[in-house]
């Protein structure tokens, strides 16, 4: 996690020694420009490194069990639906629609909107499972989870740059690893909470409503690579903020993602026409 | 009594919950699929970089504004502690104990 201020113009430095190395890389006889590993090891690696992520995500497990208990659900049914659904917004979001007695098409249509953003976090992976099996593949798609894809992403950039230097390199089955490790403890915490039921009756007071932003925070530290980000997230924070205020629901994500994204491409081009690497 | 309520299985509940699944799945392999049908551009590539980034920033923000000054804080604490020590559980800790202690406190 070479992240801290001090290796900014490192970092810079080598993302544009790998923008021109590609077409260099592409035009030798390399099989693949990235080979990525689908291995035990990697497995192994992202379940450990999410273990502690997971023990946060857990808390808001036992949240969902006890609201959906709450809602009317029996406690195999909102096991059944953790199993399968593992997405704990819009478990949150059918819960509470639950209670208020929405019809089913409902429930369905608020799970399709809130999950809309698992599009966007699939795309970002599929460089890495640009070699991996459809099995390889669709079987970890299943457990991307907001927190799990996040630490993906930062342990497939730590191990793109480490490529070919001899360290740990990207290993795709750390998306399966890391999901795991989620399933594994949302499940377990859904069937606690669900069984608890009325026992806790105001996760505020234990701080939980605050997991998911604590998480996101921690994430977002993370991922920052320097000054080039800036003007991106600035855009983002923006424009999600006041879709949030101004919106209800969760197209703030949306508003969000496409403004920074659209920013970040215009800054990237603007840089690439000043400094004159365009070629 | 909690016992059989515990285990029971409700035919239309269990439709509900599977339809879900179907529609949560979809969204998770649909973007994966999607982007191996299609030829990137540089800007593509570019946006799909900047992409999780501007995804958490955004979640955080949306956070942020459903949360009160306890939620800020503990955000801010996470930030300190996670940049400090570079350790997710210390950081998710500090977090999680700034917003329970202000709450206690207002």
């Amino acid at each position: 996690m070479a992240d801290s201020s001090g290796d900014r113009g490192q970092s810079t430095a080598v993302t544009d020694d790998d923008e021109s190395a590609t077409d260099e890389t592409t035009a030798r006889d390399e099989p693949s420009p990235r080979l990525v590993a689908f291995s035990r090891a990697g497995m192994l690696r992202g379940f450990r490194d999410c273990l502690p992520v997971a023990v946060g995500v857990a808390g808001y497990g036992v949240a969902f069990g006890v609201l959906a208990s709450q809602a009317g659900l029996s406690a195999a049914e909102a096991t059944l639906m953790s199993a399968t659904v593992l997405a704990g917004a819009a478990q949150l979001l059918a819960v509470d629609l639950w209670a208020a007695s929405a019809s089913v098409a409902t429930i369905v249509l608020a799970t399709a909107a809130v999950n809309l953003r698992y599009l966007l976090l699939g795309a970002t992976l599929r460089p890495w499972f640009a070699d991996r099996s459809v099995l390889e593949t669709y079987g970890s798609a299943f457990f991307t989870a907001d927190e799990n894809w996040a630490l993906t992403m930062r342990a497939f950039a730590d191990g793109g740059d480490a490529v070919g230097n001899g360290s740990e390199s990207a290993d795709a089955a750390y998306l399966l690893g890391s999901g795991l490790a989620i399933w594994v403890l949302w499940v377990a915490a859904t069937v606690v909470g669900a069984l608890v039921g009325d026992g806790v009756t105001d996760p505020a007071r234990y701080g939980l409503d605050a997991a998911f932003l604590i998480v996101f925070v921690a994430v977002a530290v993370d991922l920052w690579d320097g000054r080039t980000d800036l003007p991106p997230w600035t855009a983002a924070f923006v424009a999600a903020l006041a879709t949030a205020v101004a919106v209800p629901g969760r197209w703030y994500l949306l508003a969000g993602a496409l403004v920074g994204c659209s920013v970040g491409v215009r800054h990237a081009d603007v840089e690439a026409d000043s400094s004159g690497v365009g070629g | 009594m909690s016992s059989s309520a515990a285990t029971a299985l409700d035919p239309t509940t269990v439709g509900v919950v599977l339809a879900m699944a179907v529609v949560t799945y979809t969204t998770k392999a649909g973007g994966l699929w999607l982007v191996g049908r299609l030829e990137l551009t540089d800007r593509a590539e570019t946006a799909l970089e900047v992409l999780p980034g501007v995804i958490v920033v955004s979640l955080v923000a949306g956070e942020l504004a459903e949360g009160g000054p306890a939620a800020w804080l503990g955000a801010a604490a996470v930030a300190v502690v996670v940049r400090k020590t570079e350790s997710l559980p210390l950081a998710l800790l500090a977090g999680i104990g700034t917003v329970v202690l202000v709450r206690g406190r207002i």
